[in-house]
């Protein structure tokens, strides 16, 4: 265990109970200052109710919540206060400019004037919002938004960031610049709560949890979820496999002993694979029913594997608990 | 760090930034009142006079031409044709060309001049009922003048019973005069409605007022700062219609403009506290349209605003006590036509106070649970 003070964030059986539905059953974690840490989870498991509670906008119905160590229960004021928030849609005034959006962020805050010129200036400068200053920012593209989104949320100087899903229907280029833009902000010892659904930003994060309709079923860094035994049990491998008519392949595959499972990606099935079973008897299976294989490789589980796995895995029990 | 108005300023500033961009909507909000004191204030007059009518004149003599003339002097009937037959005496009011037929019967004369009951018929088109209101009155008016006349004609006995009715603070019976303090009331509540749920509301449709939410804003700073701009556009608005009212309609105000400004107050609490209420209801400013004139309709057709309240059924009678424009009207029309004062209207005064209080509470609440908690 570390110690408390470089606690940013710490969930102790968080619940949330709306009516007879639970959103949030029993969820732990804990992220370190500096961490950017990636909070994934298919639509409606209740990734937007945990930051609700960690901001304080939903009272919890069980657990403990502390936040930059301030107790979310006792003074969910303060925790407002130190930290920053930017959500799915940007949520800026589109009738205002540039200016004027930094400006009253700054205000509700409680800048003063002359802190808050300077901290504009600082913004600017990372964000390269300079030109724009005075455009409204309704005539910003989806990434200049963006930046100003998350200059607006920081410029009380918060050391943790809640950005919920920042890169959503932004273009490539964009997500790329703002993903080095939190690693530079990182690198200065403000720690990022980000929910997401792409799966190469989950891999970016330096630690990365996954919630399942309201159940943490993943927790931990991108390596070590890797080496979970549920997703590399004991006796077995990884392959990529490339071949042309991939869906065929996958089907045949699917029958093949020796295979546990496969899923196609892109052009390529991913299988996991018998350990008694090497590439080159691979290949001989699969071209003994016509399959010519491209290439064959063994290969790291993906965060996508993990989390597909562990999901399967969720399901089964739920349903052998039901049964 | 306890401040509850914590964010006040910010986003009243900020409130009057979106007031000023938006120059479209504040613009419309003021002049679309001053478009509807106009038509009601020059287009409409509830005065029925020169109603069309037709005449089938069976005698011709100098008696029933007398009769015709003093329904004509009247100035309610204007007698636009003269027919020959039953039948077209009717059909003219079936078309719609008139909505009075009178016709006066081959022995109009006669009668009279023997000292019988001569009869005159009478058709009036009931589909307008004020007009078939105002057509009976004066038709039964003249009646019986014209038989008393004849009745006294041989005696100089002065008439039995004289009624001089005297019309107090609006003599002349000028719509405007009865229109225009009702619309202040109606229309502060419009465009105050409207201006508040639709402020909250965008901003629910953008998805700030969840960012709000996360920052340190207390909700009454940030309510207040949201809704204060619209309290002074509403007031701006008060002064305006006012001016207009007194200056280009002649409209005179008898009692205290001051009194009606504090007055006006508690009544635009009420129609900030139902834009808030819309706004926790809506979630996109077509919705919130409509629920805005789910609640302006009740104010208009059962305040006393067009419709005399004491002529409703006693549903709604009963229903237009709970409709918070029937205090506002009785306050305006009480200062600005009978120079009432506070010992005369310190009822509604105190109605309107109570609702908007109430109506404060649960609005607050309601947007507390719906909009903050949700």
């Amino acid at each position: 265990m570390n110690d408390a003070s470089q606690l940013a964030i710490g969930a102790q059986n968080l619940v949330r109970r709306f009516g007879q539905f639970t959103a949030v059953n029993d969820v732990s974690f804990r992220v370190q200052k500096g961490e950017i840490f990636g909070f994934l989870g298919p639509n409606g498991s209740g990734k937007t109710t945990v930051i609700k509670m960690l901001t304080g906008l939903l009272p919890l119905s069980g657990g403990d919540a502390s936040v930059m160590g301030i107790d979310v229960r006792k003074d969910a004021e303060s925790v407002r206060e130190n930290i920053g928030y930017m959500s799915q849609n940007f949520s800026l005034y589109s009738d205002l400019t540039v200016k004027e959006n930094l400006t009253f962020y700054g205000r509700i805050y409680g800048l003063g004037e002359e802190r808050l010129r300077k901290r504009m200036d600082e913004i600017v400068q990372l964000n390269g919002l300079g030109p724009y200053l005075n455009r409204l920012s309704a005539q910003l593209s989806g990434g200049w938004k963006q930046r100003l989104a998350l200059g607006c949320a920081m410029l009380h100087e918060p050391k943790l960031i809640f950005l919920d899903e920042p890169t959503a229907g932004i273009d490539p280029v964009a997500r790329r610049q703002l993903w080095d833009l939190l690693f530079e902000l990182s690198a200065h010892g403000i720690t990022f709560f980000v929910t997401t659904h792409y799966m190469d930003e989950a891999e970016r994060c330096s630690h990365v949890a996954y919630i399942y309709f309201g159940k943490l079923i993943a927790d931990g860094t991108p390596d070590s979820l890797r080496e979970l035994p549920e997703v590399r049990p004991e006796g077995t491998y990884r392959v990529e496999i490339t071949a042309p008519e991939v869906t065929r392949a996958l089907r045949i595959a699917r029958t093949l002993p020796g295979i546990r499972s496969a899923t196609i990606f892109g052009q390529s099935i991913h299988a996991l694979i018998d350990d008694d079973l090497d590439l080159e008897q691979l290949r001989e299976l699969l071209l003994k029913q016509s399959i010519v294989v491209a290439e064959i490789r063994p290969l790291a589980p993906s965060l996508e594997d993990v989390f597909v796995e562990l999901t399967y895995r969720h399901q089964a029990q739920a349903e052998a608990q039901r049964a | 760090m306890l401040n509850p108005f914590r964010g006040f300023n910010a986003v009243f500033y900020k409130e009057a930034l979106h007031v000023r961009r938006d120059f479209a909507t504040l613009f419309f909000s003021l002049i679309i009142p001053l478009l509807q004191m106009f038509l009601l204030g020059f287009a409409i007059d509830t005065n029925i006079r020169q109603i069309n009518t037709v005449v089938y004149n069976a005698d011709g003599r100098r008696e029933s031409r007398e009769l015709l003339d003093r329904l004509r002097n009247s100035d309610t009937f204007h007698v636009v044709r003269f027919v020959e037959k039953d039948h077209d005496l009717t059909d003219a009011i079936v078309s719609g060309k008139c909505r009075v037929g009178i016709k006066i019967p081959v022995d109009y004369s006669d009668k009279l001049l023997h000292g019988m009951s001569a009869q005159v018929l009478v058709l009036i088109d009931g589909s307008d009922s004020s007009v078939a209101g105002q057509a009976i009155n004066v038709t039964t008016s003249i009646g019986l003048d014209e038989s008393l006349r004849r009745v006294l004609a041989n005696s100089d006995a002065p008439f039995p019973v004289d009624m001089r009715p005297k019309i107090l603070f609006n003599p002349d019976s000028r719509s405007p005069n009865f229109f225009l303090p009702g619309l202040t009331a109606v229309l502060l509540l419009n465009v105050t409605t409207f201006l508040t749920a639709f402020s909250i509301v965008r901003e629910k449709e953008r998805g700030t007022l969840e960012q709000l939410f996360v920052t340190p804003v207390r909700p009454m700073g940030l309510l207040l700062g949201k809704l204060l701009p619209y309290l002074m556009i509403g007031f701006f608005e008060l002064c305006m219609i006012l001016t207009f009212m007194r200056f280009v309609f002649s409209v005179p105000i008898h009692g205290s403009v001051l009194l009606l400004a504090f007055l006006s107050l508690p009544y635009i609490f009420v129609s900030l506290s139902l834009g808030m209420l819309i706004s926790s209801k809506a979630n996109s400013q077509a919705e919130a349209m409509q629920l805005a004139f789910l609640t302006i309709l009740p104010s208009i057709f059962f305040s006393g605003y067009i419709f005399p309240r004491e002529t409703m059924p006693k549903f709604f009678f009963i229903l237009s006590y709970f409709v918070p424009a029937t205090y506002f009207i009785d306050i305006t029309r009480g200062i600005i036509l009978r120079g009432a004062t506070l010992t005369h209207l310190w009822v509604d005064a105190l109605a309107l106070f109570t609702i908007g209080s109430l109506l404060l509470v649960v609005a607050a609440r309601r947007f507390h649970n719906k909009v903050i908690m949700a």
